[in-house]
């Protein structure tokens, strides 16, 4: 055996790699070219993923990559300028905020679609009817920790049976959007959850335990409706419907499923979306995010809202309209009017 | 220009070994029996049961689409080209840049390093790093070779630290392998007149070469199947191209399944499952390979 024969076939394969280039001539009406680089959050992920797909049908040179380092770590590298676009299951932090601007990086923010955060039992928990906010928040409360650990402490009614929770980890979006949903403090929880930063964890462990209670995304109930049971929010306001209402489409639309209804986000670097190519992108995602959206398993935006972000975009307009200390429990299409 | 005469790397010991008188085996040696027994068996059922759930999931989406589509939204559309092709050329730029690195430190603490206090620290770092959880070289790599070097999230940075992965592991298996070389056969080569790297490169390489190879392949087949540091550097997950260079954007086929298994389709799942299917089958040809090389060596020397 030859030292050369071994190591001359990877050698040779190497110098021809960077030879090595894709020939697709798809018919491309504007011959856009170029490179469009996004990444952060893994709950936003399916609808760029969908956006890229239809748009690479029609825009075959544009190299559309897409990451999921979360919201957070999308966040890290957006505002060091390394991408393009951030996907964002939560508004932008006043930190990250700082940052973006510490590196001269202006953004314009995009709601895309909403999701609802589902709250569900295990199918065999007979006494969860419904839920109130303050009930949720009694259970997930920080000085809750070590104190609520039985079903009848929450209501007396209730059996005296352990309580165990399931919830994401907390450096998600859904869970950083739960805690301030529902705590009114973003972050602020008990620490002893059985945390996962994988949903469908949190969707075993409920449906194997029947003293659980957990939440994630709408699609992750939608997907394991046999397993689970659904448990109806009740806000406790009667304008934005009364009593108990359920995480589906209809209600998230309509806005009576509250606190509980989050929207999702794109930022656009406001530097790279004078490239043609990500201008032609992100008016291809704003077009087509109501239709790809639901096919994802998410919610699509009022109409109403997708036009006020369109002219957000054609316009440029930069900053967060969260960043003026306004609650991200107030409707899309208020803040929108109001920001641009 | 092959040695005359070696002796066989792995001796095997049973048959120069006197035949044990079988007397009267003591109960312990008994349990003992039953208690290794098991540990195989309990190590075996787990390998099978693993095998078993992601064939039985995977396998009907396995086809030539599913190898060469690129990724979709909709799970029956979707396949792993863009990441097979990616894990390909990732591992094709790790063992270019961990052999000869690997084999010529090898090399170097074997046959020149002189045997002082600086070398056996060495070994002994080195034998630390093999066993350092692969995440730290994610994040090592993250820093020197995304950022100071401004790789970016490339092939070429997720090969790199790869590489420094598994390069513990092949120093390790190359200086078992050359260790094994007689001293006979140097002392042969030398008193001919041979230079000593003409002794390296004649002599021992070649002898020690299988022993090299089966511990790289093993060590590439556990740099293969590494998710840890990838994800760390940023290698990304919608990818619908293939790469054209080592500064292209790639992704590789643990990612891509880690991806959809954490989708809520049930679909999905089935695509991660069929995607681990193709990982297995490339990580045991592999395998099967260092141990194909080993025998053909075998026999020859004998």
């Amino acid at each position: 055996m030859r030292i050369r024969d071994i190591y001359a076939p990877f050698l040779l394969a190497v110098l021809v790699l960077p030879a090595w280039k894709t020939n697709v001539d798809a018919a491309v009406p504007e011959n856009l070219s170029g490179t469009i680089k996004v990444d952060g959050s893994s709950t936003v992920y399916p609808i760029t993923e969908a956006v890229a797909e239809e748009f690479g049908k029609i825009h075959g040179d544009v190299r559309v990559t897409v990451g999921i380092s979360g919201t957070g770590g999308g966040f890290k590298k957006f505002c060091t300028g390394e991408t393009d676009i951030s996907d964002a299951s939560r508004p932008i932090k006043p930190s990250e905020i700082e940052t973006c601007s510490a590196n001269k990086v202006d953004f314009i923010e995009l709601p895309v679609a909403y999701d609802a955060i589902s709250i569900v039992v295990n199918p065999k928990n007979t006494w969860v009817k419904s839920l109130t906010v303050a009930d949720l928040k009694k259970m997930w409360e920080p000085e809750a920790q070590g104190k609520i650990t039985k079903w009848n402490q929450i209501r007396s009614e209730w059996p005296n049976q352990p309580l165990r929770l399931f919830g994401p980890g907390i450096d998600s979006g859904t869970y950083d959007y739960f805690t301030e949903a529902i705590m009114g403090k973003e972050d602020a929880s008990r620490g002893d959850y059985t945390s996962s930063e994988d949903d469908n964890t949190i969707v075993q462990g409920v449906a194997n335990d029947v003293n659980a209670l957990g939440f994630f995304g709408l699609a992750y109930y939608e997907e394991n409706k046999g397993k689970l049971k659904m448990v109806p929010v009740d806000d406790g306001k009667g304008d934005n419907g009364a009593g108990p209402q359920m995480a589906n489409a209809e209600n998230v639309i309509e806005g009576i499923y509250q606190p509980l209804s989050r929207p999702l986000f794109v930022y656009v670097r406001k530097q790279a979306a004078e490239r043609p190519e990500i201008k032609e992108f992100v008016q291809f995602y704003l077009k087509n995010t109501n239709t790809l959206s639901p096919e994802v398993g998410y919610v699509q935006l009022p109409d109403k809202v997708t036009e006020l972000a369109t002219n957000r975009f054609a316009e440029r307009v930069t900053g967060s309209v969260y960043s003026g200390g306004h609650s991200q429990l107030a409707t899309l299409e208020e803040l929108y009017t109001k920001g641009s | 220009m092959q040695p005359a005469q070696a002796a066989p790397m792995y001796a095997d010991s049973s048959s120069e070994a006197a035949p044990i008188e079988r007397a009267k085996w003591p109960i312990s040696d008994l349990i003992f029996q039953v208690c290794a027994l098991l540990a195989i068996l309990l190590a075996l059922s787990v390998i099978i049961a693993l095998l078993f759930d992601i064939f039985s999931d995977g396998f009907h989406r396995l086809s030539w689409d599913f190898l060469t589509s690129f990724p979709s939204r909709f799970a029956a559309k979707a396949g792993i080209y863009s990441a097979l092709v990616g894990s390909f050329c990732l591992m094709l730029l790790t063992i270019v840049f961990s052999l000869p690195l690997g084999v010529g430190a090898a090399i170097y603490l074997e046959e020149y390093a002189p045997k002082n206090r600086w070398t056996a620290l060495l070994e002994l770092n080195l034998a630390n790093l093999a066993g350092v959880p692969s995440i730290i070289y994610g994040i090592l790599a993250l820093q020197i070779f995304v950022r100071w070097l401004d790789f970016d999230r490339s092939l070429l940075s997720g090969a790199l630290a790869l590489t420094l992965l598994i390069l513990p592991v092949i120093i390790i298996a190359s200086r078992e392998a050359i260790r094994t070389v007689p001293r006979t056969l140097r002392e042969a080569s030398l008193a001919l007149g041979a230079t000593q790297w003409q002794t390296i490169w004649t002599q021992v390489l070649p002898v020690a070469l299988p022993g090299i190879m089966t511990g790289c392949i093993l060590a590439f087949s556990r740099a293969i199947g590494e998710t840890a540091p990838l994800i760390t550097i940023g290698a990304l997950t919608y990818v619908a191209f293939l790469p054209d260079g080592l500064f292209s954007s790639f992704t590789a086929l643990p990612i891509q399944a880690y991806n959809w298994v954490s989708r809520p389709q049930e679909a999905f799942h089935a695509n991660a499952a069929a995607a681990m299917v193709v990982l297995l089958i490339i990580l045991l040809s592999m395998n099967a390979f260092a141990i194909l090389l080993r025998v053909k060596y075998q026999k020859r020397t004998r």
